[in-house]
């Protein structure tokens, strides 16, 4: 395959705001979204802005929205994608844009400090060691696969339509929140932040963060939906209540 | 030198980027849905044809009062007054309908198909206000708990019309007799699919061991939580299966009683 394509890119301007400028390219087999726009990049313009590291998938700098949905660029092969019509590539549009296809994510660090810190019990053995069981341990490590490429974030409505940076902290760090929360040898209590300032219940449970996510993390139905119900619990269900108080 | 970010505009109504036909899934949330409520809702009103021979519709059980044998405490009763719409369905359908109303998967489904929040994912919104769950009135969907209790309740219940389905009475001698009819088939399948659908809900995931973080430290816990755990993996195919079985139940005896389908035997 050695074919002409057309890719939109988003291109901010210095006065704000931004539009896509078409690029006509040769394509080769086995390229990805990132190569070709390195190869725009090289050869049309030099001063395109795209941030990546790694191209394997695994550093999560290089997320975009290409074709309108939000992937790792060096992930998206071109085979997957329709080259007869124009691909567009633009920033991720839950974040602020700094240039071109760079966005401003730095939010997110500011989010994951206010999050409650791993407090793990006392030692179980006297050489101040712990004993935990596989599969506890196993509920915990699927969380641990996310990069923080934040394709989750971009993606959730609360953020992305809502804007709700101030209320909500985003299933990147629900996924976090559950790391830790039911980290089997974990002792902090992370519930009264994550109904309140964290916001779990503008979460509508829409799944599009479990759809996007480059490491298949369930986010939703392993991680945000069993926070949600630990709240319930806890919060809006009189039963449990009534019997931690005779329990 | 200083990099001030900017915020792109947020997209309108159904703008968006995709060219996959991302409005397919939500539209067929829309009509599949529509097309239940519609129709349970005209077969809760027509209080007939919902017996034939030991079945009995699972849209109609428990029949608490009611005109055919299968009434635990026989016809309605004189206190409801005569201008109150009657039919033992209306009695009993609100549980099964608002457990399934407050399921975390229906929920997700239908705040896309009916409500537009959003219309598909990356899909620009109708509205700009935006409360979630975490306010009144969307908080009130965690009563889904209870919901799930009454739902577990209903499933021994259906699995005892299971039972009575395989009892036929012989029409000439009025002895009774075992058997199985393809009525019998379907009311069995409508009892798995709805287990599987109940016993794989999230509260119930949650209850029977999600609640520990060590779960192998309880060891009934730690089976029941593998065991819901693989439900739930395939809860929404387990929320359609069902959702189509108790309509198909419905309208096989429905359509028995009205003499336009037979109920084959298997014996
Ligand atoms: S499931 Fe919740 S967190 Fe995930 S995208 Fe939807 S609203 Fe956002
Ligand atoms: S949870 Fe998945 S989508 Fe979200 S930041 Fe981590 S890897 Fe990316
Ligand atoms: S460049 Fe590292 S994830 Fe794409
Ligand atoms: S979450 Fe679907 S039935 Fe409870």
């Amino acid at each position: 395959m050695n074919s002409d394509a057309t890719f939109k890119i988003w291109r901010t301007h210095p006065e704000g705001g931004g539009t896509y400028q078409d690029f006509h390219t040769q394509v080769s087999e086995g390229m990805v979204v990132l190569d070709v726009v390195h190869r725009i990049q090289a050869e049309q313009a030099p001063d395109l802005a795209v941030r990546w590291n790694c191209k394997a998938g695994k550093c999560g700098s290089c997320s975009a929205e290409i074709n309108g949905n939000p992937r790792l660029m060096c992930m998206t092969r071109l085979d997957e994608l329709n080259l007869w019509e124009p691909v567009t590539v633009e920033p991720m549009r839950a974040f602020p844009s700094i240039k071109d296809l760079v966005t401003d994510v730095s939010w997110n660090y500011r989010v994951k400090t206010q999050i409650q810190k791993f407090q793990p019990r006392h030692a179980d053995a006297p050489d101040g060691t712990w004993r935990m069981a596989q599969r506890d341990v196993d509920r915990v490590q699927e969380f641990r696969k996310c990069i923080e490429c934040f394709l989750c974030q971009d993606v959730c409505h609360v953020l992305r339509d809502h804007h709700k940076h101030e209320e909500f902290i985003g299933p990147r760090f629900f996924v976090y929140n559950a790391a830790l929360e039911m980290h089997p040898l974990d002792t902090a209590d992370r519930l009264p932040a994550l109904k309140d300032d964290n916001g779990i219940g503008f979460c509508n449970i829409t799944k599009c963060c479990t759809k996007v996510c480059p490491e298949h993390i369930h986010i939703t139905d392993n991680a945000i939906i069993p926070l949600k119900e630990r709240v319930v619990s806890r919060y809006y269900d009189p039963v449990s209540r009534l019997l931690r108080m005779f329990g | 030198m200083e990099v001030i970010p900017v915020r792109l505009e947020s997209r309108g109504f159904g703008e968006t980027e995709r060219r996959d036909m991302w409005w397919s899934t939500p539209l067929v949330v829309l009509i599949g849905l529509s097309l239940f409520v519609v129709y349970a809702t005209w077969a809760a009103f027509q209080n007939a044809h919902y017996t034939y021979g030991p079945y009995l519709s699972p849209f109609y059980a428990p029949e608490i009062f009611g005109d055919s044998p299968h009434a635990w405490f026989g016809p309605k009763p004189g206190w409801i007054p005569a201008w109150v719409p009657f039919s033992p369905a209306l009695l009993i359908l609100p549980f099964p309908g608002l457990f399934r109303f407050t399921c975390y998967y229906y929920r997700g489904a239908y705040y896309k198909a009916f409500w537009g929040d959003p219309p598909a994912c990356a899909v620009g919104e109708p509205r700009n206000a935006y409360r979630g769950e975490q306010s009144f009135p969307l908080i009130l969907q965690n009563v889904h708990r209870y919901f799930m209790w009454i739902a577990v309740g209903f499933l021994f219940l259906l699995s005892y019309d299971v039972w009575l389905a395989i009892w036929f009475t012989d029409p000439t001698t009025g002895a009774t007799q075992l058997g199985v009819g393809l009525g019998t088939i379907l009311l069995a399948v409508n009892v798995v699919l709805l287990s599987c659908y109940t016993l794989g809900c999230h509260v119930m995931r949650h209850i029977v061991g999600g609640v520990h973080d060590e779960v192998s430290k309880h060891p009934l816990c730690d089976r029941a939580y593998a065991c819901s755990t693989a439900l739930n993996y395939k809860h929404q195919l387990f929320a359609w299966g069902s959702l189509f079985s108790v309509a198909f139940a419905d309208i096989y005896i429905r359509l028995c009683s009205m003499g336009i389908w037979t109920d084959p035997r298997v014996f």
